[in-house]
């Protein structure tokens, strides 16, 4: 991305009360400082946003402590925090970059803000990346807090699955926020609300995301797994558990970042 | 970057076609624009009549389907990255995010900016000060297109795209409004303002496009679209023997003929619900107006002088009232 020169404009005239054009244009802001303040407009929004905070940060929270220091839900294990804490993380990306994303982008596409910031030097491929820059840091501020908790309740991962729990957080980040664009782009605003709600409380409940495939009944399991919610999930839950990069999830996540961003770029539409 | 040559012309709109979908209807359909440097341009027309649609193709927004559009002798789309910083674009919508302080909201489109205005003096000037903490989707319609104006105009822009600028506002702040716009345009911004009200484009422009179904039905300076200042006129309504609908055709030239007989030779023309005499009024006119009524067996439901407005030369041209 290229800055323009500043464009020499009508001569200056000092005048401090009126609106006088006093020399050139005001010049587009460095394209990082542009797309950082898309970044950081996107985080307060979700920051301060009662509902989104709750989905984002609060919910997972209070499942990671409620299954793991309760016994109200049988889990099949004594190691709960192993079980639940990868869960966890995998939801809260889930909320985050799908979610909570969808709805904001959908409100924003209404209102008409990203077609005003289309016409500022932002310009939409600076607004995409703006929203990408947004949810990567609000999905580690997730991961920082949610792992920290589950640490400090007694959570001790699999250290060499580091890497491997990076690129399946990375994966499951771009392809749940591919989706949340899609369905914000080609929906009306009232349906993406409902649509990105009923989805999360749907794949919360058979999307293998905060527990394993393997407790859900039958043919549902192995649906799950071809779900964004089931690959991430249980790529997380080996990383963790084992050290290891789960292919089948890699590849799971990778055709619906392809799939969705490919409809996104297709069928997006910006008014 | 390449230099470009700064043309006479802010905006130049040639033959624009644009329509939503194939097959469908064009809402815009082969517009021809001009807006000059420096000079307020109003496009006015009735709703649905390819404002919008002509104004988004500006601002780069839009991808025309014919014809070509040029600001700044650039390409709103293909030069899009160099034109950005040197527009300012006040969408019909707003634009601003609902759930976000006004005062941040601005400060966010400044941000993309890299010698913006002092949100301050934009806060003063506009008066947005005593709703800079409440979110954008609180305000009134009149605040909030306070605040979208404000956020046209941070970024200093040469040309300024004002859809539907005062919709929504009261009386006083349209004032406000307009004060602000022609300040723009004598600091030498070029102003393109989309509206579907006649005061509006008669208090602001210098220049006039009158659209309607997608194509200027006519433009120019407004002494050039209503008529010479001075051309003052009297214009009459009848009605016909029984309350009929008069026979304007067949009515104007026994009226000349009554005029030039009695040796005032007036041009009268029809209009959509009368007759039109080119010139000013005075006693014995008005005396042999009212005399012919009665010899013509019609009832003058009206009679008034003055300019011609907005609102009449698009009846004429269209035979429906704007609204």
């Amino acid at each position: 991305m290229t800055v323009p020169a500043p464009h020499p404009g009508p001569a200056a005239t000092a005048d401090a009360e009126g609106l006088a054009l006093d020399g050139p244009h005001a010049g587009a802001a460095p394209w990082p400082r542009r797309v950082g303040a898309q970044a950081l407009a996107e985080m307060r929004t979700v920051l301060r946003n009662g509902e989104q905070l709750v989905i984002t940060l609060v919910l997972p929270t209070l499942l990671l402590v409620v299954l793991t220091r309760t016994d109200l839900v049988d889990l099949g294990t004594d190691d709960r925090l192993s079980l639940v804490a990868p869960g966890v993380l995998a939801l809260a990306v889930m909320s985050s970059a799908f979610t909570s994303q969808a709805i904001a982008t959908g409100f924003d596409r209404r209102n008409g803000v990203l077609r005003l910031l289309a016409t500022t030097p932002l310009g939409r491929s600076g607004l995409v990346l703006g929203k990408v820059v947004g949810i990567s840091a609000i999905a580690a501020l997730q991961m920082v807090v949610l792992a920290g908790i589950a640490v400090a309740l007694g959570w001790r991962p699999e250290l060499a699955g580091l890497p491997a729990a990076l690129v399946m957080l990375v994966l499951g980040t771009a392809a749940f926020s591919s989706l949340a664009l899609l369905l914000a782009g080609v929906l009306r605003a009232e349906a993406v609300l409902a649509v990105a709600n009923l989805v999360w409380v749907l794949l919360l409940a058979g999307g293998a995301v905060l527990l394993p495939a393997e407790v859900l009944p039958g043919p549902l399991g192995d649906l799950a797994g071809l779900l964004p919610s089931g690959a991430l999930g249980e790529g997380l839950r080996s990383a963790f558990a084992d050290g290891v990069l789960r292919p089948g999830s890699v590849l799971v996540l990778a055709v619906w970042t392809l799939v969705a961003g490919s409809a996104t770029a297709r069928f997006f539409r910006w008014s | 970057m390449p230099v470009t040559t700064a043309p006479e012309d802010a905006v130049v709109v040639r033959g624009l076609v644009k329509r939503y979908g194939r097959g469908a209807p064009a809402a815009v359909d082969g517009l021809d624009l001009t807006a000059a440097r420096g000079r307020v341009t109003a496009v006015l027309g009735p709703n649905g009549a390819g404002k919008t649609t002509t104004v988004e193709c500006c601002e780069g927004l839009r991808s025309p389907d014919a014809g070509s559009v040029r600001v700044l002798g650039l390409d709103p789309v293909r030069d899009a990255r160099t034109l950005r910083p040197r527009v300012g674009v006040m969408l019909q919508d707003g634009g601003l995010p609902s759930t976000v302080p006004s005062a941040e909201a601005l400060r966010h489109v400044a941000a993309m900016y890299a010698r913006p205005r002092p949100v301050e003096e934009l806060t003063e000037r506009l008066g947005l000060g005593s709703f800079a903490r409440t979110q954008v989707r609180r305000l009134s319609g009149g605040q909030r297109q306070r605040l979208a104006l404000a956020a046209a105009l941070v970024g200093r822009p040469e040309v300024v795209f004002l859809d539907e600028p005062s919709a929504g506002m009261d009386p006083q702040a349209r004032l406000a409004v307009w004060d602000l716009v022609r300040e723009l345009r004598d600091s030498g911004a070029t102003v393109l303002v989309t509206t579907h009200q006649m005061a509006e484009a008669e208090a602001l422009a210098d220049h006039v496009v009158v659209v309607d179904h997608g194509r200027a039905l006519v433009a120019g300076s407004l002494t050039q679209v209503l008529g010479p200042e001075e051309g003052e006129r009297v214009r009459v309504t009848l009605r016909g023997p029984d309350g009929a609908p008069p026979d304007l055709p067949r009515l104007a030239p026994g009226l000349a003929d009554t005029l030039r007989g009695a040796g005032i030779p007036v041009a009268v023309t029809p209009t959509h619900d009368g007759l039109e005499l080119a010139s000013p009024a005075d006693p014995r006119l008005l005396h042999l107006v009212t005399g012919w009524a009665v010899d013509a067996d019609v009832v003058l439901t009206s009679l008034g002088t003055g300019r011609r407005t907005l609102e009449d030369v698009f009846l004429d041209l269209t035979g429906r009232s704007l609204r």
